[in-house]
């Protein structure tokens, strides 16, 4: 439940971008959430639409990508999808795999009208 | 329409702030551990066995995150050391900047190491980092063996998970083994440690994990200073 915090932190960095470029309006904002991130992506949009809800930022899109976890083979540097908590390497079999992607919580992109 | 690449953390302010508080630990060679739990998994419970069996001329001062009451710091602040509270009002964890608050009119020179006690909850707390060396994730044996696979973010997180409440396990349907297998699926590099904060065992485990750390924390310190 700290979604709604997080989608005020969102909104607070588009309002710092806003302030660099005057004239322009940013009117989506893309965010990355890693499957480990522990935030929660419905509540999160739910969030950021209460928030911007009759304000001069009503316009703005939240879009959200999700980014599964990641893994790669300390052995044979193979990279895959772990599911299900399944560490094991497909391809060699191995099991000291480390995590290289899943935790973003991220800002990606801004667009913007000039 | 234009598109602009920004590439940066959502919660960039809390984590500048607690890479400040990390440099600032690492120049005084402080150890600071963040405990993680849900409500009721015995954090308090094993900071006051902790607490109790440091050497009283230990440098060790606790910050204890909750909601409301000032109840964690009376029971905590009977040993002696520095130990304060966080009340959040309301928020779900605590941030970098409400440690930086906390820790104002503590001079960081007098302490070894910090233990932080967040508030109860395996979701919100695991997103902020506090500038800790580690975070601990208690597991105790009256909740599910499968909170490692409902919680995966925190139990990923955590360099170590305490099994508490281990004198309870002839009385409850808790599977410790299945516990740390699930526990080790989430992260297989887990450490773990059993531990009953009312019979005392698995204590020694623990505290001599925290004094190895400490050493380690000490170590990079000399390292620094050459």
């Amino acid at each position: 439940m700290h979604e709604l915090g997080i989608a005020t932190s969102i909104l607070e960095c588009v309002q710092a971008e806003a302030a660099r470029h005057p004239g322009a309006r940013i009117t989506k904002v893309g965010v990355k959430i890693g499957e480990l991130s522990g935030v929660d992506r419905d509540a999160l949009q739910f969030g950021f639409e209460v928030l911007v809800k009759d304000t001069d930022w009503e316009r703005l899109v939240l879009e959200l990508e999700y980014i599964p976890r990641l893994q790669r083979c300390s052995k044979c540097a193979h990279e895959f999808r772990m599911t299900d908590f399944d560490p094991q390497c497909p391809r060699c079999g191995d099991f000291q795999t480390q995590c290289i992607g899943g935790e973003e919580l991220d800002i990606a992109y801004m667009e913007v009208d000039e | 329409m234009n598109r602009i690449a920004v590439e940066k953390k959502v919660l960039n302010e809390n984590q500048v702030l607690a890479e400040q508080l990390r440099e600032r630990y690492r120049e005084h060679g402080i150890l600071c551990v963040n405990l993680i739990s849900a409500p009721g998994s015995g954090k308090t419970a094993l900071l006051e066995r902790t607490l109790e069996r440091m050497d009283k001329s230990a440098r060790v001062a606790v910050l204890t995150g909750d909601l409301q009451t000032e109840n964690d710091a009376k029971r905590l602040a009977k040993f002696g050391f520095p130990v304060k509270q966080i009340t959040t009002g309301g928020t779900c964890h605590l941030d970098a900047k409400m440690i930086g608050k906390h820790l104002e009119d503590w001079k960081l020179e007098d302490l070894d190491l910090l233990i932080v006690e967040n508030v109860g909850n395996l979701v919100c707390p695991s997103s902020y980092d506090l500038g800790e060396d580690a975070k601990i994730v208690l597991l105790s044996t009256t909740e599910g063996e499968d909170k490692p696979l409902k919680y995966p973010s925190i139990f990923f997180k955590s360099e170590l998970m305490v099994m508490t409440k281990i004198d309870l396990l002839p009385y409850v349907p808790f599977k410790a083994e299945l516990a740390r297998e699930n526990a080790r699926r989430v992260h297989p590099q887990m450490e773990i440690i059993e531990l009953s904060s009312t019979t005392g065992e698995g204590l020694d485990a623990w505290m001599e994990w925290l004094k190895a750390r400490r050493q380690k924390a000490r170590q990079k310190l000399q390292a620094v200073k050459g």
